[in-house]
């Protein structure tokens, strides 16, 4: 029996069941990572001897009878999630060596779950790119093609749920680097509304966009996964405090998914359908309107007239969070210092020359630069104005429909190295989910086809704020009618 | 130094003071670590004071009851919208690399304090700008260490609020009444212990001095390390001499910072304006925005404790004291009290002379803690033993010397003022026979003071008194002592 492609729901139930341990799940995973994880590099660090105590604890839960439907579940975590004791390193050279004595408030409930922790996942250096390329560790490969990238900046995860090195895993998403990734690679992604998700413990790059969500290979799986992982947290102002629906047993047990987007209003915004979509990613996302439609839904053209100033407001308000972020950085107490510094400005200036990355340099220059005396009026401030625009924008569609569909990306995933001298192209990487982030709104990306290569393609689904159930009931319907999700790299 | 600039100068004094106080909650403002003086460094932080990666700062409560409360004291508006901004700026001992104040939106607006103007000699209203809460970095070390600087982080955390002053003071002794009379309403309010040797009230002032008349103010100079009353008075005066040395010199004032040295009584530039930091301040996006209710801000508009000026105004009408003597005894809400309990113990005991009681808590028990450099909450003598000692001379039990005596007793070693009484035997002699005979021994033995004071030299009275109550170990009342006095030596002549 092939373990590596189980859903969640299929592997609780032989672990319940007790016709498999979660030690021999997590052994079956560990020998995976061995053999695969060299050619795509998808892990940093593997936790070999925690997964496997984790993985005895979970036995004896579940050998007691007090086993949750995650526990014995074998996940990879992004490695921006600080996970106490084990080596969290952000991939930068900054944090190369940095063992958090917390935890963050989305692992100790998984772990709490009874979830079984492999490892942590490569990743853009703090976050910050859409390939994985500028992580300190190499960038991760995509599954489906070695000289491809798997999207970026939760790629690790991303290339790791693809390629069977786990059974789901953890990204964060602060313009789109679960969705990207997820579309990359054939998976399913989701960030949820800003807020749902607790960021204690999450290392920022941009407090205010940053959200934490499932990379999963179906709707069903990150369900459950946002299940547990949602919630207000005493620990994060931020986090909203409401009710979180039973995502999963809604999904699995409620009504129907089919039924449920029956008659579901769902807007296509002609701003994403613009020159510069590739000419199979249009095809794919046509096609998957038009089984939206076989399944009852009520497609129709809405406008979303601010679009073209996502990526100027995002790297606005993203570097100017960032650059103040990552101010803590300074080698006094933790992480990377440099040797023998001669006085503190060289200290300063060294340690952070060397602990960071030229992306997060670029960052922090850019974000330090629109919040100077002189030029915040011009750049932060406008850019707070035109995030404004955009979510009054998402306002006035969601006055007609119950969601959004569009591309999760412009094109399939590129080669590695080719789009590194031109951080601007790189950028566009990510025009169709920034937006979503500057509105705090909830967005799911979906596999909905293959191009020539065959290199998989991604669909967007976006929601009102907390409307994640809505989502999740859409991309569900949609995964029971297609098996684009259950494709698998050779 | 030469003395500062009088009314009669052609310069005019304009001074803004900028107060850091620290609040008295016992948690830090972000995190639940103690808040407590004088712990071994670096044992009371946490991940989130020492700004490690990935945690996120939560509001205490009690800090926003607190600013609330200080508002209102001094009847600023407080915001029912408010935001926490970042101030970004590298030092070691700034864990995250900026600080968590309030920027554009400060949660109080528009309040003022009344203080004595020692220039006007009349109340002057001076403006308070705002007041907003942020948090106070660690401490960095130097001194002693080679090669090398320490952090400790335990102060790092700890909720301040900041007072800005508009720039409506006009000398250093006005700069001096205000921050008596704010330290005095902080300390009221149990929001900030006010003790600026230790750094919990500090002060910054921006001086700067311009022709009497003259519609624009001059450059200013901001003055920093000033850690007593005292020394910001001292840094007022030098700075205004040193700017009116270089105007007259033809010279101008430059925009900078700079550092007292109380040892020196001088200051020295410490950065330019130049060298001034670019804060890039933004709105701190791990905090929503501050939003207050009518309802909450009532509540504790609930818990507003009488504050200075309302007392001292009790005080002259319940007590008929005088605008001085109230307001010395409503400087500090402890002395207040005590006052009170003293006054009152004696208005049980006697006929009320608030007058009296008041007199002894401000010269006799003033005065002896000021010599042993204590403050009232330090007196050895509890309020009702003193109010006993005030009813004790009411009723002529104690003559003024006694009363110093058992005072001197009372505060020295302790005891129960009316057992000291007895047993130290100084109830005031009233038997007029016993007073006679003392008087006939006295005039006995001294009979060429006698005779001079009936040739018409009068003034011997008082040594024959004093003589008396010599003889009387100062226990006879002396007014009898006069009368018996006088009728014998009328009788004699």
């Amino acid at each position: 029996m092939d373990l590596s492609h189980l859903s969640l729901a299929q592997a609780a139930d032989l672990l319940r069941k007790r016709s498999l341990s979660a030690v021999e799940l997590t052994r079956f995973f560990l020998e995976r990572i061995a053999t695969d994880n060299a050619a795509l590099n998808a892990y940093i660090t593997v936790d070999e001897a925690g997964a496997l105590q984790a993985a005895q604890a979970a036995d004896d839960r579940l050998a007691r009878g007090e086993a949750t439907p995650l526990t014995g579940i074998p996940l990879a975590i992004k490695d921006l999630f600080c996970t106490q004791g084990l080596r969290t390193t952000c991939a930068s050279r900054m944090l190369a060596n940095f063992h958090p004595p917390y935890e963050s408030t989305v692992t100790r409930r998984l772990k709490e779950a009874g979830a079984v922790v492999l490892g942590k996942t490569n990743m853009d250096e703090f976050a910050m790119g859409s390939s994985n390329e500028t992580s300190f560790f190499g960038p991760a490969r995509n599954p489906w093609g070695h000289d491809r990238i798997p999207g970026g900046s939760s790629g690790g995860s991303a290339a790791a749920v693809a390629a069977g090195l786990c059974l789901a895993a953890l990204g964060t998403d602060t313009g789109g680097s679960i969705r990207q990734p997820a579309a990359m690679t054939g998976i399913t992604g989701l960030k949820p509304t800003y807020g749902r998700v607790s960021r204690f413990g999450m290392i920022a790059f941009a407090s205010s966009l940053d959200q934490a969500g499932p990379m999963t290979r179906s709707v069903e799986d990150a369900a459950l996964l946002l299940q547990t992982m949602a919630g207000h947290d005493p620990l994060d102002s931020t986090s909203i405090d409401a009710p979180v629906p039973a995502y999963w047993d809604d999904l699995t047990t409620g009504v129907p998914a089919a039924e449920r987007v029956k008659n579901m209003r769902i807007g296509i915004p002609a701003e994403y359908f613009a020159d510069g979509l590739a000419a199979p990613v249009r095809q794919a996302v046509e096609q998957a309107i038009a089984t939206f439609q076989d399944l009852g839904a009520h497609c129709q053209p809405v406008s979303l007239p601010c679009t073209a100033y996502a990526i100027p407001t995002y790297y606005v308000i993203a570097p100017a969070e960032a650059s103040s972020n990552l101010a803590r950085y300074d080698g006094v107490r933790f992480g990377h210092r440099c040797a023998d510094p001669l006085d503190l400005r060289d200290m300063y200036a060294r340690t952070r020359s060397e602990g960071f990355g030229a992306e997060v340099k670029r960052r922090i220059m850019l974000g330090t630069y629109v919040l100077s005396s002189g030029y915040y009026d011009a750049y932060y401030r406008k850019a707070q104005k035109v995030r404004r625009l955009i979510a009054d924008d998402f306002r006035a569609a969601f006055a007609q429909v119950d969601l959004l569909l569009t591309p999760t990306a412009p094109e399939t995933a590129f080669r590695i190295g080719e789009k590194n001298d031109d951080p601007v192209r790189m950028y566009l990487s990510d025009i169709f989910t920034i937006n979503v982030n500057l509105a705090g709104l909830p967005g799911l990306s979906l596999p909905c086809g293959f191009d020539e290569h065959p290199l998989p393609i991604g669909l967007q689904l976006i929601g009102r704020p907390l409307q994640e159930a809505t989502l999740l009931a859409a991309g569900h319907a949609f995964q029971q009618a297609t098996d684009w999700h259950q494709r698998r790299p050779s | 130094m030469s003395p500062p600039i009088t009314s009669q100068s052609r310069y005019e004094t304009v001074i803004g003071l900028e107060v850091h106080a620290q609040m008295r909650t016992r948690s830090k403002i972000f995190c639940g670590c103690a808040t407590q003086f004088g712990a071994e460094a670096n044992t009371q932080i946490c991940p989130i004071c020492a700004a490690f990666p990935g945690v996120l700062p939560v509001l205490n409560r009690e800090v926003v009851n607190m600013a609330i409360k200080t508002g209102l004291a001094i009847q600023g508006q407080i915001r029912l919208l408010s935001e926490f901004s970042r101030k970004n700026y590298f030092y070691p001992d700034l864990p995250a690399g900026y600080q968590i104040s309030q920027y554009e939106l400060p949660i109080v607006e528009h309040g003022q304090l009344v203080i004595a103007s020692p220039l006007d000699q009349g109340p002057k209203k001076i403006g308070i700008t705002r007041i907003h809460m942020e948090v106070d970095a660690g401490k960095s070390l130097h001194e002693g260490i080679q090669g090398a600087s320490w952090v400790d982080l335990n102060r790092t955390g700890t909720p301040l609020m900041e007072i800005v002053s508009e720039p409506d003071l006009r000398s250093a002794a006005e700069a001096g009444e205000y921050l008596k009379k704010l330290r005095a309403i902080v300390r009221y309010l149990g929001v900030c212990d006010g003790n600026m040797e230790e750094g919990s009230f500090r002060c910054d002032a921006n001086v700067s001095i311009r022709l009497r008349g003259a519609p624009i103010l001059g450059t200013r100079c901001e003055l920093k390390n000033l850690n007593s009353i005292r020394n910001v008075m001292r840094a007022i005066d030098y700075e205004v001499e040193r700017q009116i040395e270089l105007i007259d010199n033809g010279d101008s004032v430059i925009q900078e910072t700079r550092l007292w040295n109380a040892d020196l009584n001088s200051s020295r530039a410490m950065r330019g304006k130049e060298d001034a930091h670019d804060y890039r301040y933004f709105p701190e996006p791990d905090l929503p925005p501050l939003r207050l209710t009518p309802e909450r801000i009532a509540a504790v508009a609930a818990t507003l404790p009488e504050l200075p000026d309302a007392k001292a105004e009790r005080f002259r009408t319940q007590y008929q004291l005088s605008d001085y003597d109230a307001g010395v005894l409503t400087a500090s809400q402890e002395l207040a009290d005590y006052f009170e309990a003293v006054a009152q113990q004696a208005a049980t005991l006697g006929q009320p002379n608030p007058k009296v009681a008041a007199n002894w808590v401000m010269v006799e028990l003033g005065g002896r803690l000021n010599k042993e450099n204590w403050d009232i909450q330090q007196t050895p003598i509890p309020a009702h033993h003193l109010g006993q000692l005030v009813a004790m001379i009411q009723q002529g039990i104690l003559s003024g010397k006694t009363a110093k005596e058992l005072f001197e007793i009372l505060f020295t070693e302790g005891g129960d003022p009316l057992q000291i009484v007895e047993r130290k035997g100084l109830r005031q002699v009233t038997n007029s026979t016993a007073i006679e005979e003392a008087v006939d021994q006295v005039l006995a033995a001294h009979p060429e003071d006698v005779a001079q004071y009936h040739a018409g030299k009068t003034k011997v009275i008082g040594f024959l008194v004093g003589q008396i109550m010599k003889r009387t170990q100062g226990k006879a009342n002396p007014a009898l002592v006069n009368q018996l006095l006088q009728a014998r030596l009328t009788r004699q002549e």
